[in-house]
């Protein structure tokens, strides 16, 4: 028997818990969300993307950069169920996504996913991006059911 | 064509410490048990500690993460006149079944004469490593992936066996029959952390700690260390052991996994795997043997569901049928016969990383060279070759072959 769960809505974990850094690589992406616009990085010569952001492109070596708008949506690639809020350990279901993201081919995001229960998250559901306040005034990508 | 080095050195010795749950080795220090590890590997090995004059790590020594020891302070520590090695494999894990092949670069470049790998880790509340991605302070690199709440090892791999049962139909069935089948071989070994029967209602009932996988899909957080020493074959002459000599080993990977887990950007089809592809294909060509040549598979085990995929990286069976083959019985050893089950070549008959100890895949190695021995607990019957890997984890990863003298 493989057991079917039941976990309840998922939720983003709290935004005030979390914290990031950046460099000059990955300021970009950072700065993009700040104004709620999902971006990825994408080679200026060749086109190809690349997450998280890095210094070479590793098809072409071009270190020139763009950063497109992107459709702020996404294909669920994969994901886990996770119960207890890894800050302090309490009770908060959360399903961590890996996400394909929209118009950057081969990009990926990690995230959380919302507006649904855990265990209709499935591989291949379409997401769409919602923003989460972080510590800091920076911004995070999360995600809610399309 | 076969490895220019093949079977020109040997594992000689091998020791350890007691295992520990995580935290209970305190007040030991790393560098004490660091120390009887060694000192024991020495004296199964029949030398002293003063001829060892080399050191070859993997993970940085520590696991990357924990209190470390290096060489200046083993040499200070135990008395070690000179050395004229000391490397490391680069990245975690994955390099525990590589490092003896380290070893053999610097014996076979005349570096040194006796080379210690070793492997020490105490969890202290401060140091967890099933917490650790999460409780590192953020990087440039990790805010890509630690805001998901990704904490750990294992949670970053419930999401590749996530993709694995998608594509290939697997189940938990499977990952229950990993922790079982390596748990019927831990009753008999008196330092194995955990060594009571496992029934199906006892595996169901655990709590899931990031679904799909379960507690006991979990590796045990484990303190204690463990050393091995590596010579020439030649000089393996005057050590106490038969030596288990050194077939195959090889260390690296592809781009395609690269930073893997760290990254999440894997493309199918290595995103539902080890990793291990590209080694396992280069062992097998070093040594011009297959998996099913193999008489014991000792496969990093830090998670259930990883096993699986090695067992389709190596070749054992055919990729996204690790399910069928596990629920075959195949992993299974056989106390009555010593041999394994419906076709299949036994699968860490110490009991692995989830269920004897988690010393970082150093036990498999132990494992590997007491099997070619014949002094193993669970002896494998007639066993020529034994296969050992580390990782999966970020690049590289390994793979190892010793062969009986
Ligand atoms: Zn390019």
């Amino acid at each position: 028997m493989t057991t079917t769960l039941t976990y309840g809505p998922a939720r983003a974990l709290p935004g005030e818990q979390i914290a990031i850094t950046t460099n000059p690589d990955t300021e970009p992406f950072w700065l993009a969300a700040k104004e709620h616009r999902l971006t990825a990085c994408q080679c200026a010569d060749c086109g190809h993307f690349r997450m998280p952001p890095s210094p070479y492109c590793p098809e072409c070596q071009s270190t020139a950069k763009q950063w497109p708008t992107l459709p702020g949506t996404a294909t669920v690639f994969s994901f886990a169920i996770c119960t207890k809020n890894p800050k302090n350990g309490e009770d908060y279901v959360y399903v961590p996504v890996v996400v394909d993201l929209d118009g950057a081919p081969g990009a990926r995001l990690n995230a959380n996913v919302s507006g649904c229960d855990a265990e209709d998250v499935h591989i291949g559901m379409k997401v769409a991006v919602d923003w989460t306040d972080i510590k800091d005034g920076w911004v995070l990508p999360n995600f809610r059911k399309a | 064509m076969a490895w220019v080095n093949q079977d020109k050195c040997a594992i000689v010795g091998v020791g350890a410490t007691d295992y520990y749950v995580r935290g209970k080795s305190w007040p030991r220090t790393i560098n004490d048990m660091a120390g009887e590890a060694i000192l024991n590997a020495c004296a199964d090995a029949g030398i002293s500690v003063k001829d060892i004059d080399g050191f070859a790590y993997y993970s940085t020594a520590g696991a990357g993460y924990l209190d470390k020891f290096d060489t200046a302070s083993l040499m200070e520590t135990l008395g070690i006149p000179h050395i004229g090695f000391s490397a490391t494999l680069t990245s975690g894990g994955g390099g525990v079944a590589g490092a003896p092949g380290l070893a053999v670069a610097g014996l076979m470049n005349e570096d040194c004469k006796y080379v210690v790998t070793i492997m020490a880790l105490q969890q202290l509340p401060q140091h967890r490593l099933g917490v650790v991605f999460g409780a590192a302070a953020p990087s440039p690199e990790n805010s890509f992936l630690q805001p998901s709440g990704l904490v750990g090892p294992g949670h970053l791999m419930s999401v590749l066996a996530r993709r694995h049962m998608h594509l290939y139909g697997t189940t938990r069935e499977a990952f229950k029959e990993v922790v079982q089948a390596t748990r019927a071989n831990t009753h008999n070994r008196p330092k194995a952390v955990r060594k009571d029967p496992l029934t199906d209602e006892q595996y169901w009932g655990q709590p899931m700690l990031a679904d799909p996988l379960c507690r006991l899909d979990f590796c045990l957080e484990t303190d204690g260390a463990v050393a091995i020493i590596t010579t020439t074959t030649e000089r393996a002459k005057d050590c106490r052991h038969a030596p288990a000599l050194i077939h195959g080993c090889t260390h690296g990977g592809q781009r395609e996994w690269g930073r893997a887990f760290a990254w999440m950007g894997m493309p199918d089809p290595h995103f539902a795997s080890s990793g291990h592809k590209y080694v396992a294909d280069r062992l097998w060509e070093q040594t011009g043997l297959s998996a099913k040549d193999m008489d014991v598979a000792l496969i990093y085990d830090h998670f259930s569901a990883m096993v699986l995929m090695q067992l389709e990286d190596y070749g054992f069976c055919e990729k996204g049928e690790a399910n069928d083959y596990a629920l075959a019985g195949k992993l299974r050893y056989d106390p009555a016969t010593g041999c394994g089950v419906n076709g299949g070549v036994p699968v860490n008959t110490h009991g692995g990383n989830l269920n004897e100890a988690y010393i970082i895949g150093m036990t498999h190695v132990v494992e590997a060279v007491e099997q070619v021995r014949g002094t193993a607990i669970n002896q494998v019957k007639d066993a020529e070759f034994a296969l050992a890997t580390g990782g999966p984890a970020s690049l590289p990863v390994s793979g190892l072959v010793l062969r009986k003298a």
